[in-house]
């Protein structure tokens, strides 16, 4: 059976996020900005009684931050820190055509760090997003 | 000791439900390393608990299979199937004995040494196994405690927490739409249980150091009567608070170290005395709170450990090739008293030695996400640090507010707060830094709003200082906005990228539901001080001022300041240490000077003179003159290896260096020379002379009693060094005076009676003593002769 993946818009583009890395779609109303962190931490989030770090997923790509007023957002937990990512659009959880492949082209240079390959779904292809990778954001190539 | 006997009771039922399996499989394979190490730790830690807890027949059974098992671990012994058996019989009696412990049956007259004679090496096989086969399960009593998952705690504290939020808001609500009196009656009850509920459902989780160290005390002194040594214990930290899971998981590591220090790295009061210590030796645990970790400390001033043997026994044992052995450097040395089968114990005692137990130590502080680091002197001392995190902590808290937002600082750092407008503090920009003097103590300021990326607050915004303590006594203040309240926050730790922010300690909820931000303040000084590195060296490639030179390698006497911080002096400025009562001190001349020796010194270390009967003095020598420096005590004396970083402003510090990784203050000896104008140049002796001029017999006999002790050198007319005399009394009346006067010497004129001699007149009255001494000291008074 193919891999459940989560449709999402981020950075004009619609793309896949692995099912199983997501915990959960929230909508995000309030964010207490972290100051003195990079540039693609938004700030932090409460979730019921946990605390998620906010990521601004097209400065995570080394897009301009996005700061507009999407709430919609993808709960996912890396190395036991959960991670709200704020995207533009959540829109199905589908099942993938088949199993992701690698890409067989040269991706834009921003999203080339995030590219996990590529997976049709719903006769369309899509880019498959590395979460971990996501969350890392632009600093995490330099060092 | 109920409590710890029933923690040990159920330790080892656990421990045995975890070995059976490896039982099994271990008689199937008595060839299997692996599990014959995790059944040799498993007997060594019951030998070390019944140890503790004087349970002879365990002990003896767990110290026979230990012995046997270690002949195989070290290949002089195979392991055949009449061993193992012998082994499995044993631990089913350990097993049989603990459950007779908890039911509190008598442990029945069973024979244990026909169990350990099985394990002789030429004993006949069969028979053993089915002396141990007759054990019936006994029927367990009833237990007053119970062990629950840790993982139900937490989603009991994450319940708890949500209910909380839907209590404020539900707050919230009720106060926006107006309920009538029985339904707030009834939301006050429900409230309170919840507030209940979370008190209690914290307190599961969180427990005191204290805890963990309450049984060290008997612990010691029963190791140190079994060894034949003298060791006193010194415990410190005890309320730092750790997560429970937190604490059982240390307080094995913990046992075995402090038996290892004892055992191993105390000696006995004979040895201890032939290397020139005292008898007692000492064993200081102690824990610590820093940034998101908790630190704690086991240091002996023992034997330490032998490196140069420890490699040899790793090379001859084959834990570590020869050539890769060459290359270790000396921690890493230490640090193999960490591997598996390696301990420098000539002997093997009852207690400890085999090598079990460091290994397993570091194995239980890294499940844990802890480290645990060795640093020994040979001959001087063991210390183990582990460093633990600080998972779920409770942590009593203070939020403040900058630049609109809301940011937590733990209390246990703040010192006290003070508004910045208020009469006791003074705030200054010295060039470009912020300085406040409060109550007369001297601190650097930061200001949150500039920490965070934003601008200085105006000049003359009602800012709040958090005066806020660092490790080693240093002192900072913290500039806030606002203060909001003080909470009690359960902090978790940061992601990583909130983390490299390198502000904070964690985050948090507040009990309006928002997340927060935990300032770790060590971390905030640190990037505090890293600032005013890199604006030093813009400043001194201009300047190239020689203060900034680094003092590497230099001498110093590290010392308690009376305000409780820790500074250092050069030590060759210092000539000796001194004692003075406080009334020796005096507020003379517009400063504190003491009298030592019959000579007056300039009195720096205090602004008012302590309030203790006696004050310790560091006496500070340029060559010529002297300065006396109050103090607290001296606590070591250290040389400089890090470079210092010099103050931003000349003044009483000349700079900052790290001592044990805490940030000192280096005094500024030339400063404060260069700063006692009143130190007469030439005057070796460093008390002002005073000149007495005249015949009358009041100077003699009445006056210079009353100058001398008031810390003056009193000269006569003729006698060496009159000409040079900063000061003259002379008497009003008195004529024959002018010729003898030096011309640059303040003149003082007394007069014999009370009312002046005419209107421009500026002698004193001779009876008017206050005058006169203020006379002497202070701007001259009365107008120079010509």
């Amino acid at each position: 059976m193919a891999e459940l993946l989560l449709i999402v818009r981020l950075a004009g583009e619609r793309v896949a996020l692995p099912a199983s890395d997501v915990e959960s779609v929230v909508e995000i109303d309030h964010v207490v900005p972290a100051p003195g962190t990079p540039l693609h931490v938004a700030g932090l989030a409460a979730l019921r009684s946990r605390v998620l770090t906010v990521i601004d997923c097209p400065a995570a790509l080394g897009f301009a931050p996005g700061g507009a007023p999407h709430r919609d957002a993808v709960v996912a937990v890396i190395d036991g820190h959960p991670y709200a990512l704020m995207v533009e659009n959540v829109e199905d959880v589908v099942e993938g055509d088949a199993d992701p492949v690698p890409l067989p082209v040269r991706t834009a240079p921003l999203w080339r760090r995030v590219a996990k390959g590529m997976v049709a779904a719903g006769g369309e292809l899509l880019l498959l997003i590395d979460v971990p990778a996501l969350v890392a954001g632009p600093a995490s190539e330099a060092a | 000791m109920d409590d710890l006997l029933n923690e040990f009771i159920a330790e080892t039922r656990e421990m045995l439900e975890a070995l059976s399996g490896g039982l099994v499989a271990w008689e199937a394979a008595p060839d299997d390393r692996a599990r014959l190490d995790e059944i040799f730790r498993f007997v060594h830690t019951v030998k070390g608990n019944s140890g503790f807890f004087d349970l002879p027949r365990i002990k003896a059974l767990s110290h026979a299979a230990e012995d046997a098992l270690a002949a195989v671990r070290d290949g002089k012994r195979r392991p055949d199937h009449a061993l193992v058996s012998a082994v499995l019989a044993i631990i089913d009696r350990i097993s049989e004995l603990a459950e007779q412990l908890e039911t509190g049956e008598s442990a029945g007259s069973e024979d244990d040494t026909s169990l350990i004679e099985a394990l002789a090496e030429q004993a006949p096989g069969p028979e053993t196994r089915a002396a141990a086969g007759t054990s019936v399960p006994v029927a367990r009593g009833a237990s007053r405690t119970i062990r629950l998952p840790v993982e139900l705690l937490d989603r009991m504290m994450s319940g708890v927490s949500d209910l909380v939020l839907a209590r404020n808001e539900l707050a919230r609500q009720l106060r926006e739409t107006g309920a009538g009196g029985d339904v707030s009656a009834c939301f006050e009850r429900v409230s309170g249980s919840i507030a209940d509920l979370r008190d209690a459902v914290t307190r599961t989780r969180m427990q005191r150091v204290d805890n963990l160290f309450a049984p060290l005390p008997r612990m010691v002194r029963d190791l140190a009567a079994e060894t034949h040594k003298q060791v006193s214990l010194v415990v410190d930290g005890g309320d730092v608070e750790l997560d429970r899971e937190m604490i059982e998981m240390l307080r094995d590591p913990l046992t075995h170290i402090i038996r290892n220090a004892i055992d191993h790295g105390i000696e006995p009061p004979d040895d201890r005395q032939a290397s020139g210590k005292k008898p007692a030796g000492t064993l200081a645990v102690c824990a610590r709170q820093a940034g998101n970790q908790i630190l704690i400390e086991i240091r002996d001033d023992g034997r330490g450990i032998d490196c140069e043997k420890l490699v040899a026994k790793a090379v001859s044992s084959g834990v570590m090739r020869a050539d890769r052995a060459a290359r270790l450097r000396t921690e890493e040395q230490a640090a193999l008293i960490f591997e598996p089968g390696l301990s420098t114990a000539a002997t093997v005692t009852s207690l400890s030695g085999r090598g079990v137990g460091m290994d397993v130590v570091r194995a239980n502080i890294e499940r844990v996400g802890g480290l645990i680091d060795v640093a020994s002197a040979l001959g001087e001392g063991t210390t183990l640090t582990l460093r633990v995190p600080l998972t779920l902590t409770i942590i009593p808290a203070l939020t403040v507010g900058a630049a609109g937002q809301a940011f937590a600082i733990p209390r246990s750092a703040i010192e006290e707060i003070v508004r910045a407008r208020s009469q006791a503090v003074r705030m200054e920009t010295v060039g470009g830094a912020a300085i406040a003097t409060i109550r007369g103590r001297r601190t650097p300021v930061l200001f949150l709003r500039q920490l965070i990326g934003g601008d200085a607050p105006d000049e003359g915004a009602d800012q709040t200082l958090i005066v806020l303590k660092l490790a080693g006594g240093r002192i900072y203040a913290l500039a806030v906005d606002e203060v909001h309240d003080h909470e009690e926050l359960v902090v978790k730790p940061a992601s990583p990228a909130i983390m490299t922010a390198g502000l904070y300690a964690g985050t948090t909820l507040a009990d309006n539901g928002r997340p927060l931000l935990l300032l770790d303040p060590s971390a905030l000084a640190a990037r505090a001080i890293l600032s005013l590195d890199e604006e030093e060296k813009e400043e001194s490639s201009g300047a190239g001022e020689a203060r900034g030179a680094t003092a590497r390698g230099l001498e110093t006497l590290l010392f308690r300041t009376l305000d409780g911080g820790r500074r250092m002096v050069a030590l060759g400025a210092v000539e000796r240490i001194d004692e003075a009562e406080a009334r020796q001190i005096a507020c003379t001349a517009g400063r504190l000077r003491v009298t030592l020796d019959d000579r007056i010194l300039p009195l720096e270390g205090c602004e008012t003179i302590p309030d203790t009967p006696k004050v310790k003095l560091l006496r500070l020598t340029d060559g010529r003159s002297e300065i006396a420096y109050a103090l607290d005590e001296v606590l070591d004396i250290v040389t400089l290896s890090a470079p210092m970083r010099p103050a931003k402003q000349a003044g009483p510090v000349a700079g900052v260096a790290l001592v044990n990784s805490e940030q000192v203050e280096l005094l500024d000896v030339h400063w404060l020379f260069a700063h006692r104008h009143d130190i007469a140049a030439g005057d070796a002796a460093g008390a002002p002379v005073c000149l007495l001029v005249g015949a009358d017999p009041f100077l003699d006999t009445i006056l210079r009693p009353v100058i001398e002790s008031a810390g003056y050198r009193v000269l006569r007319e003729g006698d060496a060094g009159a000409e040079a005399a900063a000061t003259v009394i002379g008497l009003a009346e008195d004529s024959a005076t002018a010729p003898l006067l030096p011309a640059s010497a303040r003149i003082v004129r007394l007069r014999a009676r009370p009312e002046p001699l005419g209107a421009d007149d500026d002698s004193i009255h001779r009876y008017d003593r206050d005058a006169i001494l203020k006379a002497l000291a202070g701007p001259a008074r009365g107008r120079r002769r010509k």
